[in-house]
């Protein structure tokens, strides 16, 4: 069982959940950028949440697969249809074999996934399918590439959808204190904490930027500082103090200084926000930070009970979209009523 | 669950190296006697033995990476060290920080302060003529060597892996002797062969980066410091010992061709 891609947009790749216990040898985790879009698009599916899905970075492209099976498109919000009938967000559909699924630009956000039920089998590399461009494992995908899948054991499982959250809109990104943080002046943590900035449109698997019209974010010594470990979410400053937010592929170590780093709870916002979006960091404090860590097992867990039957076909609702799925304010019948 | 520690019997040092003389002329300080234990994200705290490079706080990392990886600490699911400074990951499920913090504040008390004899030397085929070595002239100028002396002055060194970073796999090798404290060029070279010995501020990388460097290119091996699709991706761990053989460019070529060896290297164990 195949799935073809008839056209590939720029920059689209195959992603999992990354390799874990490289970091010593300077290979990152890698993997999706927005692992909670992974963890959605399984709990769509009844999917294990370590299947290989498809990232793309701000356009899709057209795609078939030779036999019937179930996907879920998850992340940025993309335009998409299916023969020409739109497919909504963040629901599972029946992608049948022939049908050519097609999808467009972001309408907002900046990584989109589609995780089939049976998962892209592409051979393990170092017991994952991420591709790693920086590490030189796999490639970006071409129009005509073919992948195996997995098969979906039940394509027929009713339709589920599942609330959309608002991780595309920008916003307040909680920050911690680093072992870098006190190489920046108080003054300069004050400006940084109370900038607003724009998340700029220059932003891959590795980084994203975040641009402000004030004066940049300089560190004491800061060309001397010696090569250190990096975690993800780590904001690290460029020589002229402009601030980058390290992503799934960023390294593993670096000697620019870094001012905080992001918590993993809103990691997703950030990765996902839109081009343009607005953002501030607020640091703060550790028991704060700790009291928002969720495992991604518990994640999934609390998605899956999250589902819900989408009980009209979505083909039958061309106006999905503008249903009010995704605030939690609708009563939840929406798509029972006449 | 303890992920890979069990296979990480080697030591290991992360970083890339974009220290320059003027942070390496710190390297006379005494460091503090106990390291600063600090959280990086929420699910791992950083060892730091000193904020510039000293070989006595790169020792002691060292030192204490090994130590911590034998103790199997509840929680703790990975190692990565930098010139100075251990990383170590917990799962914060399993873990938290205090707890792990005083286990780590305690077993940093008593390290030794010079770096353990290396388990593994490697000896590595590396051709010098001018097609391999474009900079090599350049290079032996600046550490006042004529280029010959300069490929028999590497040859003399047994270079130790003080750290692998920047790309997958890759190794800096230090130190070279004081003649070769040579700063980066200030041109970029735009492409730099896989494999290539490329030289600045006493270290020798074997460059496996896709990216611009300012290091002078000053011999070629045929060695893989990273091969994904193998069962041991990454042949080299930090602190492994390093020797470079001079081959002749006709016995380099056929080196090259031959799949079966990594470039020819040999990895030989202390007993």
């Amino acid at each position: 069982m195949t799935l073809t891609i008839l056209e590939a947009g720029p920059a689209i790749t195959v992603q999992d959940m990354g390799r874990t216990g490289w970091r010593a040898q300077g290979l990152s985790r890698g993997g999706a950028v927005d692992r909670l879009a992974l963890l959605e698009g399984a709990a769509l599916l009844g999917a294990d949440p370590a299947n290989a899905v498809l990232e793309m970075t701000g356009f899709g492209g057209r795609f078939a697969v030779s036999t019937d099976t179930r996907i879920a498109l998850t992340g940025a919000v993309m335009d998409a249809d299916i023969d020409g009938q739109p497919v909504p967000h963040n629901c599972s559909h029946l992608l049948h074999a022939g049908q050519v699924l097609r999808i467009g630009g972001a309408r907002s956000g900046s990584f989109g996934y589609i995780s089939f039920a049976g998962g892209i089998t592409t051979p393990l590399v170092m017991n994952a399918r991420a591709t790693q461009l920086t590490a030189g494992i796999g490639r970006l995908l071409a129009s005509g590439d073919t992948l195996p899948l997995g098969p979906d054991p039940d394509p027929h499982a009713a339709p589920m959808y599942l609330p959309a959250d608002d991780r595309r809109a920008g916003g307040d990104i909680r920050i911690i204190a680093g072992p870098q943080t006190e190489y920046f002046e108080p003054e300069i943590l004050d400006a940084f904490a109370t900038s607003s900035f724009q998340r700029s449109s220059r932003g891959n698997r590795q980084g994203v930027r975040m641009d402000t019209d004030g004066p940049g974010f300089t560190s004491k010594g800061q060309l001397t500082i010696l090569s250190d470990m990096i975690a993800p979410g780590d904001i690290q400053m460029t020589g002229d103090g402009v601030p980058y937010v390290l992503l799934a592929e960023g390294q593993t170590t670096g000697g620019y200084p870094r001012i905080g780093t992001v918590i993993p709870a809103d990691m997703p916002k950030v990765g996902q926000a839109s081009p343009g979006a607005p953002i501030r960091f607020r640091f703060i404090d550790l028991d704060e930070a700790d009291a928002t860590y969720v495992s991604e097992a518990a994640q999934f867990r609390a998605l899956q009970q999250a589902c819900q039957p989408l009980l009209r076909d979505p083909h039958d609702i061309p106006d999905l979209l503008s249903y009010q799925l995704i605030s939690g304010a609708t009563p939840g019948d929406d798509l029972e009523r006449p | 669950m303890i992920v890979r520690l069990s296979s990480l019997p080697q030591l290991t040092i992360v970083g890339a190296i974009h220290t320059n003389s003027q942070t390496m002329a710190h390297n006379t300080h005494k460091d503090q006697a106990a390291p600063e234990i600090l959280p990086l994200g929420l699910d791992s705290l950083l060892v730091r033995f000193s904020r510039t490079w000293s070989e006595t706080a790169n020792a002691k990392t060292i030192a204490f990476k090994r130590v911590v990886a034998v103790q199997s600490i509840p929680g703790v699911i990975e190692l990565a060290s930098s010139l100075t400074s251990l990383q170590v990951i917990f799962d914060p499920m399993q873990t938290d920080r205090a707890t792990l913090r005083d286990v780590l504040q305690q077993l940093s008390a008593g390290l030794p302060e010079a770096a353990p004899t290396p388990e593994r030397t490697w000896h590595i085929p590396a051709a010098f003529g001018p097609e391999y070595a474009p900079q090599l002239p350049e290079a032996a100028e600046l550490a006042g060597l004529p280029p010959e002396e300069a490929v028999r002055d590497i040859e003399a060194q047994t270079l130790r892996v003080i750290a692998i970073g920047f790309a997958p796999g890759q190794p800096y090798l230090g130190m070279l002797p004081e003649r070769w404290d040579m700063p980066r060029q200030s041109e970029m070279t735009e492409s730099m062969p896989n494999g290539a010995l490329i030289t600045a501020v006493r270290q020798i990388v074997l460059f496996a980066a896709d990216a611009p460097t300012g290091w002078r290119h000053i011999g070629q091996s045929a060695f893989r410091v990273f091969q994904p699709d193998t069962t041991e991706p990454f042949p080299l761990q930090a602190g492994d010992a390093i020797r470079f053989h001079h081959v002749s460019d006709t016995e380099f070529a056929s080196i090259r061709e031959d799949k079966t060896t990594n470039g020819g290297a040999v990895c030989k164990v202390a007993s």
